[in-house]
């Protein structure tokens, strides 16, 4: 026998315990050596997911479904997957706005929209008041179970108890107690509360602990294993279809949907949003939490079949609630500390979900409904008192009880209701209208803010319409001819049946409707309008989170003037002047500034204001709130889009620096290589001129030799003297050759020669030149001999230049032959592409060394036996330079002591004439 | 991001997965009544598809190289 005494210390001795841990966890925070810094405590405090609807309505859900509970706990393992994305993002962006609950991060997302951060709390707690009523509800139920024992009842109802002898009244006001002592110690610009969030992983501890305790209990000592739980139930044949996937399991559509629906709860949830984002220690948790929370859901999953099909085994058909299993069973076999532990458990489990979802309720009801309405009333000159901190506080405390007053106000009056029983579904349906404005407005910069308060109404609407009132009615608040003939009897609009839309369960019908209505509204509504300068800056905060690294990203999008002592006052009214103080000295050793004094007023200062302001007030009423003391310059959307056009100019430029600075340095290669052939050049230049003025000096000494001395000698007899006239007159002429060699090449190199191409018969070209050199090959007796044939074909080519080539080509061959039976050949041959030339001679040759330089500007095979050269050095480089400028090549090919032969070649006309020379 | 993209988008895929194993119609293939060591074969897939994912998950989470 358990007195009601025993199990209510128990109940208060356990609270009484959370009490401790979280007094003790904020004590270590605030000596700075936190205990819930690590991914373990963030992963056990995630699990506040699982309340007593796990604990207790899991088994009650898997005694009529099978199967069918799971996909609430599949939904959040497929949507941990995707955390790395979608939690991440929404941590950054909350830290770095200071944003503190479900409510604000929607309002500030659509431009610091006061009016969505009100509808989403609206709905929010009209969406989850009831789910706390369930959780007092089941401590309540399982207390007058406990209070059975050792019988065994079929349900434990005391809604009939007047509530000042109801021991879930204390309970609920002790939760309330809790959570003001530690979920509003202080106003504080992040937020967080160490202590809560130690004291929720510890129950997350206790009621998985509790759990699997009973489950083994049930499955290893009242049965023989899971295999023998299963064998027996098949023999049973109520049992057998529960057994099966689409018999009692319910259809695929309902799995989807639960399994859907689920994912969005897990972050969209207000109790979630508190633990995973805004209680967040270090984003680095989250990598752990991936894998670990999943880990723990299925932990607290392995045992639910076992102790549903053993409890409806143990116990005749409809005796016991199967809700109670993990209570009555372990009470039946006289187990009662296991009894007493499974109590502990579900306490726990109720308990962590309502002191979480009160906190996160209070702050959105404070932040996005009170305090905006409150500021805006002009007679109460709130926006004039100096300290507003403790009139925050209140209104969080009050919020606070308000709450659980009117959660336990439903539990009370709703009591077994229908409308109770299934609100656990039916909130996950009303938070789930989050995910549109929530999700699109992560990932997508186009949402308005107009969208999405259109979708979320719209998305309310039918959820009211076909999910809460229609539970009204099955509760019998409503008439149900509500639900069988549809409002004024209008067939189409029955609730649950919309415009005939028939075969789905109520949830599936109701997630799909909304979610049409919701998303189309959403996204519709949102391509009708440009976005407004507000929109589209906070747009790109929240989007592009990643990309804006620094803290003060977002005073990009402000420009204005305000003082420093207005900043530091107004932050003072909500966090308190000391911590105002405290704050704008991090604010200056951030900065790298000694003090506050010399803190310059500039728009980072006042976007780090408005953040602090904004985590103790919200988002919007922040920006109100800096705006009254701040003269702000509002920006238009153009600049907006120029701010963002710069920052990603900026991007854009840096990458075309880089591309340029490649570029620069091929180029800077390129330079270097070419300066090093300049040089080469200018040497070469120089070398040249060298040469040209020693080779005009020759002539010009002996010139002025013998000028001397016919002018110091007027006697010189008449043979002499007209000797040595004959020597300047050569030497004049050698001097003229030379320079209008000179400046034929240089005419030439530089492209300024004229040319006057035509086509010439090779036959005639070296005729020419062998009669104009037949004199000197005649003086000094040298045979000629001729290989021309009588047609060769006609090429292109400068008939004059041509000829100067051959000329130059026969003289120098001529030079070179000093032997007694010296001997020149000329000879012209057509090949297939080209004519060829050949002048051989059978003179001193030329040595390999020499052949590489001849063709070089002023070398000359000087070493000759014949003395003093002859040339001036010029003639091979212009005839190279003639040749290649009709297409062709000269070279040599010689023997030292066997002769040389100069060959060139022209090229063919293409296609022209190809017979070959006879 | 935490860490390399590649883990990122290694989740994105196992979600997919996930997806796929726990809907219809492969679901539907364990809808029959045989018995895998005494346990329902539905309730065997599920929860060993739903261990498998995990086990993956801290696969790649806990991977050292990218």
């Amino acid at each position: 026998m358990l007195s009601g005494a025993l199990i209510v210390a128990l109940s208060f001795a356990y609270v009484g315990l959370l009490f401790a841990i979280a007094y003790y966890g904020d004590k270590r925070a605030d000596a700075g050596r936190s205990i819930i810094a690590n991914p373990y405590i963030y992963t056990l405090s995630l699990a506040v997911y699982c309340t007593s609807w796990t604990f207790y309505g899991s088994v009650g859900r898997a005694a009529t479904s099978g199967i069918g509970f799971l996909p609430i706990y599949l939904g959040p393992t497929l949507m941990a997957a995707l955390w790395w994305y979608v939690l991440l993002k929404m941590i950054r962006i909350s830290k770095a706005h200071r944003i503190t609950s479900i409510a604000d991060f929607i309002g500030s997302r659509y431009g610091k929209s006061h009016l969505l951060g009100g509808l989403v709390t609206i709905i929010a707690v009209l969406g989850i008041v009831p789910y706390i009523a369930l959780q007092l509800k089941a401590i309540s139920a399982s207390f007058s179970t406990m209070l059975q024992y050792p019988g065994v009842v079929a349900s434990g109802s005391t809604a009939s108890l007047p509530f000042l002898q109801d021991n879930t009244f204390y309970i609920a006001m002790l939760l309330a107690a809790f959570t003001i002592l530690f979920g509003t110690r202080h106003l504080d610009a992040t937020e967080r509360h160490e202590g809560l969030v130690a004291a929720i992983a510890f129950e997350s501890v206790v009621k998985l602990v509790a759990f699997i305790a009973v489950g083994i209990f049930v499955t290893y000592g009242m049965f023989d294993g899971f295999g023998d739980v299963f064998a027996k139930a098949a023999a049973v044949p109520e049992l057998n279809a529960l057994l099966v996937q689409g018999g009692a399991a319910g259809n695929y559509t309902t799995w989807a949907s639960l399994t859907v629906l689920s994912m969005l709860a897990i972050i969209l949830l207000p109790r979630q949003f508190q633990v995973a984002v805004v209680e967040n220690v270090n984003e680095r948790h989250l990598n752990k939490a991936i894998w670990l929370f999943p880990l723990y859901l299925f932990a607290i999953n392995i045992f639910v079949l076992p102790i549903a099909l053993g409890g409806l085994m143990h116990f005749p058909v409809g005796t016991v609630d199967a809700d109670t299993f993990v209570l009555t069973l372990p009470m039946s076999e006289q187990k009662t500390w296991l009894a007493l532990l499974a109590f502990v458990g579900g306490l726990s489990a109720a308990t962590g979900m309502v002191i979480v979802e009160t906190i996160a309720l209070s702050t959105m009801v404070c932040n996005d409904l009170v305090m905006p309405i409150l500021l805006r009333w002009k007679f109460l000159r709130l926006t004039e008192s100096p300290d507003l901190s403790g009139l925050l506080l209140g209104i969080r405390r009050s919020a606070i009880v308000v709450v659980l007053v009117l959660g336990y106000g439903y539990f009370y009056l709703a009591g077994e209701a229908y409308a109770l029983v299934s609100i656990g579904l039916i909130s996950f349906t009303a938070v789930a209208q989050f995910a549109p404005a929530m999700i699109g407005g992560l990932f997508w910069k186009g949402g308005t803010r107009l969208g999405a308060l259109c979708g979320l109404s719209a998305g309310f609407m039918v959820w009211l319409y076909s999910l809460l009132l229609p539970s009204f009615a099955k509760s019998g608040w409503l008439p149900i001819t509500f639900l069988t003939d549809g409002i004024m009897g209008f067939d189409l609009l029955k609730p649950q049946q919309l415009f005939g839309l028939d075969g789905l369960d109520e949830i599936s019908h109701c997630l799909f409707w909304s979610m049409i209505v919701n998303v189309g509204s959403y996204v519709g509504v949102s391509l009708w309008r440009r976005p407004t300068a507000a929109e589209h800056s906070q747009a790109n905060l929240f989007v592009d989170v990643f990309r804006h690294v620094s803290p003060g990203s977002g005073s990009r999008f402000w420009r204005g003037s305000a003082t420093v002592a207005d900043l530091q006052t107004l932050l003072g009214r909500f966090i308190g002047p000391e911590r105002a103080n405290e704050s704008f000295s991090a604010y200056a050793r951030s900065q790298g500034i000694a003090g506050i004094e010399q803190v310059s007023a500039n728009a980072v200062l006042v976007h780090y204001v408005e953040s602090q302001i904004a985590g103790a007030i919200g988002s919007a009423s922040a920006r109100d709130m800096v705006a009254s003391v701040v003269v702000e310059e509002p920006l238009a959307l153009d600049e907006v889009m120029a701010i963002i056009d710069e920052a990603s100019q900026a991007l854009a430029y840096s990458r075309q620096l880089e591309e340029k600075s490649r570029e620069l340095e091929a180029a800077t290669n390129e330079l270097r290589g070419a300066n090093q052939r300049l040089q080469e050049l200018d040497r070469l230049k120089d070398d040249f001129i060298s040469t040209v003025t020693h080779e005009l000096r020759t002539p010009l000494t002996s010139i002025r030799a013998f000028s001397e001395i016919l002018s110091d000698n007027p006697q010189l007899d008449p043979q002499q003297r007209s000797k040595f006239l004959g020597i300047i007159t050569r030497e004049s002429e050698r001097l003229t050759r030379l320079i209008n060699q000179v400046l034929d090449l240089s005419k030439i190199e530089s492209g300024a020669a004229d040319w006057h191409p035509s086509e010439v018969d090779m036959r005639e070209v070296l005729e020419d030149a062998v009669a104009a050199v037949s004199q000197i090959y005649k003086d000094r007796n040298i045979a000629l001999e001729l290989g021309i044939p009588q047609h060769p074909p006609l090429v292109m080519a400068d008939r004059d230049r041509i000829t100067q080539v051959a000329l130059n080509l026969l003289s120098n061959a001529a030079n070179f032959c000093d032997k007694p039976d010296s001997r020149v050949s000329i000879t012209l041959m057509a090949e297939t592409t080209a004519l060829r030339v050949e002048v051989e001679d059978n003179g001193i040759g030329i040595s390999p060394a020499d052949q590489a330089v001849i063709f070089e500007k002023f070398r000359q095979v000087s070493d000759t036996a014949a003395g003093k050269p002859r040339g001036s050095g010029l003639g091979l480089a212009i005839s190279r330079e003639i040749i290649h400028h009709f297409g062709g090549r000269l070279w040599v090919e010689s023997v030292p002591g066997h002769g040389a032969k100069f060959s060139f070649t022209l090229p063919l006309p293409r296609g022209g004439t190809s017979f070959l020379a006879a | 991001m935490i860490g390399p993209n590649l883990k990122g988008q290694r989740l994105v895929a196992l979600f997919l997965l996930g997806c796929l194993l726990f809907n219809f119609p492969l679901l539907s293939l364990f809808a029959g009544t045989g018995r895998i060591w005494g346990i329902p074969l539905i309730y065997f897939y599920v929860f060993a598809a739903w261990i498998s994912i995990i086990a993956l998950m801290a696969l790649i989470i806990e991977r050292k190289d990218p």
